[in-house]
């Protein structure tokens, strides 16, 4: 029986489960004793304490069970199989077990894999078999536990509502568990690179080569693991990003909340929101289609030697994506500034320009800060722009017509097409992952509290 | 003549600016222009973006096709198993009738290049579909190869010297002769939607990408929508203010600024590595993104739950209802149309969203749209940027009128978006 079906029993038993202990409840209102709680919450109580558990053993069951069965197969494996193995080979030896066990039998395997390949079959039919019954005891003990507590004083609507505040407190931790899975996930992998690669040579070092360490012993060879270079690479294309969308961002912001009439307003702000909602991948195609041909061509012009993955192709369309950031950021923070600022500035005869300049922007600058700090981490987190426009190999150059790669890309990189998880390559990826999570959160956290304190001054 | 004189002081006073004045407006001046300058920049650069996806799109919309008339002898196809044939064979000899004249090895396998590779199967499948063919001369129609496509459309330069296209004259020669049979057709190209993805860029579509595409949004939705309630609804309306609740708040809306690539490193550790879940699969995908539009739902729900007037709750309470109730039959129902609002956002967000889906491993090269959320599949972005990545010419006109196609799900959903909250939106 698939999991589906049994969690599709498991509802028609809560559906059941609601219409006894409702018509349980109305049974006993009808002959005349006064109820604490409508018969429906009695019906809710028995279908909720009927599926909730079973639904909660299938779902562990299920996540555990693959796991689980590994373990199991891989302990009765005879020693002459394992011995010396580790890791990698390991997960070889389990994919011929289970793709002898679905009946692909390549070559001659070995008796022990044929015996393992029948013990997987044997295990996964009494697990999926211990599922069912489990998970039907489950409902079945659930039902009976509320059946017996139904009565006329029972307080139905309390304990319901009680289960569901659970379930929304479940709910909201959810989003803790997710910080916490990446933080441990990055963690935990970064800690297995750490301990062969040295973190001061990994974060201090100066050249970045991490396709040439294939060997184990290569490894710690010097300086294939440098993540200088990189790091250098990331800051260079933000800060090219930033010079484009910066003062394109704040000069149209000013314009819009200072200048335009209500109709430009109204028109133009929505057109510049359309360039945060286009997704990255299409910028990246648009970066490599147009703008980087055309760098190309302008640089030929000039007589200047152009890399056809320049970063400044990269950093430029990475900065047309962060102007509608910048824009509505400073939008927001000017419009902020009381009226009563800008009106005392016109009665000492400023021009419209000279209360922007002396007035507006200073009373604005925190929110303006906080709007860039933002965008910042945005363009150091942005990763297809890059990876489609921006180098593979890591220069230390500060020329925007050369190429130059940044963390993202390394990620991406290292991680495509490469299942093996304990090569200092892969676990390099989460190094740099690590790194660029630290970063960015330092920002993320750093701007939200500008903004937010900023935010209060003036409300 | 008193007035008069008053007159010309005053415009000395205020009818000719000093220096330092007229130097002021123009700073004015220029500050405005900066302005202006800057949102044409932004404009032009939308539009410049938009218009050239849109050029390169165009040649996508059709596909080259020719007609051919196959002969399909009664003694070459065995009528009990009719896959078996060799409909190589048949479609070579039909050829050969065709050209005559070319009879050496490597002019053969130029004149083939014209083709598309898997013609053989095209007839092999429509004799499967309908043995009533076999015995008959049947018209044939099947795409031209990418090199063919790119000639008919003009994206190969024929005034060129040979040795710098992709195509020789002897291949011009046999094409213009099929244009001059009328045998050349551009009908929509369909293929483009309803095939899968395909080494060869004329029979490459989006099929797999739309289905993996579909679940992977079915996933998120499923699991960030309620999850995504439930934790507003208890941070809005159940959680006393303390340092516990605060610490989910900032939790969360950190969490909306991560880098989308760092869940693709959560999905490849904890889904992949961990639990063991299927890599490619439409179901991690969407597990991922639901994780990524989780912050963007509770977000836009606890908004729309603040939107609502403390007296709907009070009234509630006040007639006897628990607090769960209140929530439940009032509170939510009339906040449905601000949430749904932020869900479809957050839906679009998540389905042009790439970086994650790379690294668990959905940007495989799968020919078969999957049968299931578990069986592995890629998803439009991802689909986008495999073909963005092949070097064949006719895969960037289809990699840009993919884009169109995703620009246009995103366009749609977000005018959905708008509509429902012109729509329903009420003001207290």
């Amino acid at each position: 029986m698939s999991a589906t079906t049994l969690l599709a029993i498991v509802l028609t038993l809560s559906l059941i489960g609601y219409l006894w202990g409702r018509a349980n409840a109305a049974a006993l209102k009808k002959s005349g004793i006064g109820m604490h709680s409508i018969p429906a919450y009695h019906g809710y109580f028995v279908a909720l304490s009927c599926g909730i558990p079973a639904f909660l053993l299938v779902l562990v069951w299920i996540a555990a069970e693959s796991t689980v069965i590994d373990r199991l197969i891989l302990a009765g494996l005879p020693s002459y199989v394992t011995d010396g193995i580790e890791g990698s080979r390991m997960s070889l030896i389990l994919s011929e077990i289970k793709s002898v066990a679905g009946g692909r039998i390549f070559g001659t395997p070995d008796q022990a894999i044929l015996d393992a390949a029948a013990r997987y079959n044997v295990l996964r039919g009494t697990a999926s078999l211990a599922m069912v019954v489990c998970a039907l005891a489950a409902a079945i003990a659930g039902m009976a536990f509320a059946g017996s507590r139904l009565s006329a004083e029972f307080r139905a609507r309390n304990s319901v509502d009680g289960i569901i505040r659970w379930g929304l407190i479940v709910c909201s931790i959810l989003a803790i568990l997710t910080t916490l899975g990446i933080i441990l996930s990055l963690v935990i992998e970064s800690l297995a690179f750490f301990s062969r690669v040295p973190v001061l040579s990994f974060l201090f070092g100066m050249e970045w080569s991490p396709q040439t360490a294939m060997r184990a012993d290569q490894v710690a060879a010097e300086g294939a693991f440098g993540a200088v270079p990189v790091f250098w690479g990331t800051i260079f294309i933000s800060a090219i990003a930033m010079f484009v969308a910066l003062p394109v961002g704040l000069f149209s912001a000013i314009y819009l909340v200072e200048y335009a009439n209500g109709t430009v307003r109204s028109l133009v702000k929505p057109l510049l929101e359309i360039l945060a909602g286009i997704p990255t991948i299409v910028y990246g195609f648009f970066a490599i289609l147009t703008v980087a041909p055309f760098i190309r061509e302008w640089g030929v012009a000039m007589g200047l030697s152009v890399a056809s993955n320049s970063a400044l192709a990269a950093g430029g369309v990475m900065g047309i994506m962060l102007i509608p950031f910048i824009s509505s950021f400073s939008d927001d923070a000017i419009s902020a500034v009381p009226q009563s600022l800008r009106d005392g500035a016109y009665a000492l005869g400023a021009t419209k320009a000279e209360t922007v300049r002396q007035v507006l922007l200073p009373a604005a600058l925190p929110g303006i800060v906080g709007g860039v700090l933002l965008a910042v981490s945005r363009a150091i987190g942005e990763t297809m722009i890059v990876v489609m426009a921006a180098g593979l190999t890591a220069t230390l150059t500060a020329n925007p017509l050369e190429g130059v790669t940044t963390v993202t890309v390394q990620i991406v990189t290292l991680l495509i097409g490469d299942t093996e998880f304990d090569s200092p390559k892969t676990l390099a990826a989460f190094g740099l992952g690590l790194v660029l999570f630290l970063s960015t959160l330092a920002l993320n956290v750093v701007a939200l509290q500008v903004v937010k304190r900023y935010r209060e001054r003036y409300e | 003549m008193s007035d008069k004189s008053a007159a010309t002081t005053r415009t000395g006073i205020w009818y000719e600016p000093d220096a330092s004045l007229k130097r002021r407006y123009a700073a004015d001046k220029r500050l405005r222009m900066y302005g202006v300058a800057a949102i044409v920049f932004a404009l032009s650069m939308l539009a410049i973006l938009v218009g050239t996806i849109v050029m390169t799109a165009l040649p996508a919309v059709t596909q080259t096709h020719v007609t051919l008339q196959v002969e399909l002898p009664a003694e070459a196809i065995d009528r009990s198993d009719p896959r078996s044939a060799s409909y190589q064979k048949m479609l070579a000899d039909t050829i050969s009738r065709l050209y005559p004249e070319v009879d050496t090895p490597r002019e053969l396998r130029e004149l083939r290049q014209l083709f598309t590779n898997n013609a053989q199967y095209m007839l092999r499948d429509m004799v499967v579909a309908d043995p009533s063919l076999i015995g008959q001369t049947v018209d044939f129609t099947f795409p031209m190869s990418d090199i063919g496509d790119q000639l008919h459309k003009g994206g190969i330069d024929r005034n060129l010297p040979p040795e710098q296209r992709r195509i020789n004259n002897d291949q011009i020669g046999w094409y213009d002769r099929l244009v001059e049979q009328g045998r050349i057709t551009t009908p929509l190209n369909t293929g483009m939607i309803f095939n899968a993805d395909s080494r060869f860029p004329e029979l490459a579509g989006l099929r797999g990408a739309l289905v993996g595409s579909f679940y992977a949004l079915l996933i998120c939705f499923l699991v960030s929508f309620p999850v995504g309630i439930s934790a507003a609804v208890y941070l809005e309306e159940f959680a006393p203010k303390n340092r516990w609740t605060d610490l989910i708040e900032v939790n969360i809306n950190n969490l909306a600024a991560v880098p989308s690539i760092v869940f693709g490193l959560l999905g490849l550790a904890v889904f992949l590595n961990f639990f063991g879940m299927p890599r490619s699969a439409p179901i991690v995908g969407g597990l991922v993104l639901s994780l990524m539009t989780l912050p963007t739902i509770i977000i836009a729900t606890r908004a729309a739950l603040k939107a609502v007037p403390p007296s709907i709750r009070e009234a509630a309470i006040g007639v006897g209802a628990s607090k769960m109730q209140t929530v439940g039959h009032h509170v939510l129902p009339l906040a449905m149309p601000g949430i749904l609002t932020g869900t479809i956002i957050g839906l679009a967000q998540a389905l042009g969203e790439t970086a994650p889906l790379l690294l668990i491993g959905m940007n495989a090269f799968i020919t078969a749209a999957p049968d299931s959320m578990f069986n592995p599949s890629t998803a439009l972005p991802t689909q986008i940027y495999i073909w963005a990545d092949s070097p064949e010419r006719g895969f960037t006109s289809r990699t840009s009128a993919a884009i169109v196609v995703l620009l246009g799900f995103l366009v749609c959903m977000n005018a959905i978006a708008i509509y429902m909250r012109k729509r329903f939106e009420r003001k207290w």
